[in-house]
């Protein structure tokens, strides 16, 4: 029992350790691992996971983690694949903290910091581009977006509240939509 | 008691941050002003580090602010926070997936999260150019809107969205050429 928690562990802890992003980008070894050489579970199991943790809150590298760990060895292996994910980030990233705050007033530390920053917007811009194209399909999804930008900017409303009321938005206009259209179909 | 606050303020990105890494940014940019743990500089660095790094980027995120606010232990006490609600919803959702899969709701709420996720990382992007091109304490000098941007970072803002949207490599790579970049120019 607790060698295969120690298994668990160990793939998610390299698999934390060497994949950019997260993400899909994990999916090439999950496939090695999980389906060719522990035979764990199917390859379609594991986009099914995929899709699930789109529609879940959280992190979705952590969501497929957690639903692998769970079919594998219930809430002991969820947890256990969840901690294994988390270890090496906690390790690297509190390492670099440690060095970037140190060097921090360093000129050129700062030269590089300032050129960085403005990477980091164009790749935001990037992001939000591609998340638009995937995400924003009619007008209500235009205005949706644009109300969202606008409030944050210029209220100081949590996010946390915007979400909610967007997702019962969702739940009540498209139940309203289903409605109207299953009366037009019995006209 | 600094640790048991962060532990609940990620437990709450972990809950609502819906639709991937870049999602929790609008929570961390409020987190700030909540909080004044961190300033929004820090956010720049964060998405920089957490983006050249292995591993998830909400999980490098939460590690990255929880060591600004309180070293170590609070990268662990982030961290942990910000996975528990994936831990919590993913194990009820295994025992019922089914049921769960072949509901209308959750496609009904991100109908309305996607646009609404959409716009909540574009105001936070805008945060971020404003920070990175703009020198705001000009303005208070000379009074003028001109002198208030950074020509030479709005124009490597540019040649870098460009860069990103052609030759589609890892955001590491876009990373690395900044530092140099703003070494060389002295940015």
């Amino acid at each position: 029992m607790l060698k295969e928690l120690l298994d668990i562990y160990l793939i998610f802890f390299r698999m934390g350790a060497v994949t950019f992003g997260g993400g899909y980008a994990m999916l090439p070894i999950l496939r090695r691992e999980i389906v060719q050489n522990r035979k764990w579970m199917d390859e379609e199991t594991i986009m099914d996971f995929y899709a699930l943790s789109q529609g879940l809150p959280g992190i979705i590298a952590i969501n497929v983690s957690v639903f692998i760990g769970f079919r594998q060895k219930k809430i002991q292996g969820a947890v256990a694949a969840a901690l294994g994910m988390v270890s090496p980030c906690i390790v690297i990233i509190s390492i670099i903290f440690f060095f970037l705050s140190s060097f921090q007033d360093n000129v050129y530390v700062k030269h590089a910091l300032a050129a960085i920053s403005v990477c980091v917007a164009a790749l935001i811009l990037d992001a939000v581009i591609s998340m638009w194209k995937k995400g924003v399909k009619d007008f209500v999804g235009i205005i949706i977006c644009f109300v969202m930008l606008g409030l944050n900017l210029f209220t100081d409303i949590s996010p946390i509240i915007m979400i909610i009321v967007c997702a019962l938005f969702g739940i009540v206009y498209k139940s309203i939509q289903r409605k109207t259209k299953s009366g037009e179909v019995a006209k | 008691m600094t640790l048991l606050r962060l532990f609940w303020e990620f437990f709450q990105i972990g809950l609502f941050a819906v639709g991937g890494g870049m999602a929790t940014l609008p929570f961390l940019q409020a987190l700030a002003d909540k909080t004044g743990w961190f300033g929004q500089s820090l956010i720049t660095d964060m998405v920089a580090v957490s983006e050249s790094t292995p591993g998830p980027i909400g999980i490098n995120m939460a590690t990255y602010v929880g060591n600004s606010v309180a070293g170590l232990p609070g990268g662990i006490c982030a961290t942990l926070g910000v996975i528990l609600p994936s831990i919590i919803i993913v194990c009820i959702i295994s025992k019922s997936l089914e049921a769960f899969r072949n509901s209308n709701v959750v496609n009904d709420i991100f109908y309305a999260l996607r646009p609404a996720v959409t716009g909540l990382i574009a105001a936070a992007g805008l945060g971020v150019m404003q920070l990175a091109m703009l020198q705001m304490d000009l303005y208070a000098e000379t009074g003028s809107i001109l002198s208030v941007i950074n020509w030479m970072k709005v124009i490597y803002f540019v040649i870098a969205f460009i860069a990103i949207k052609k030759l589609k490599l890892h955001p590491i790579a876009y990373i690395a050429a900044s530092v140099v970049i703003g070494i060389v120019l002295k940015f």
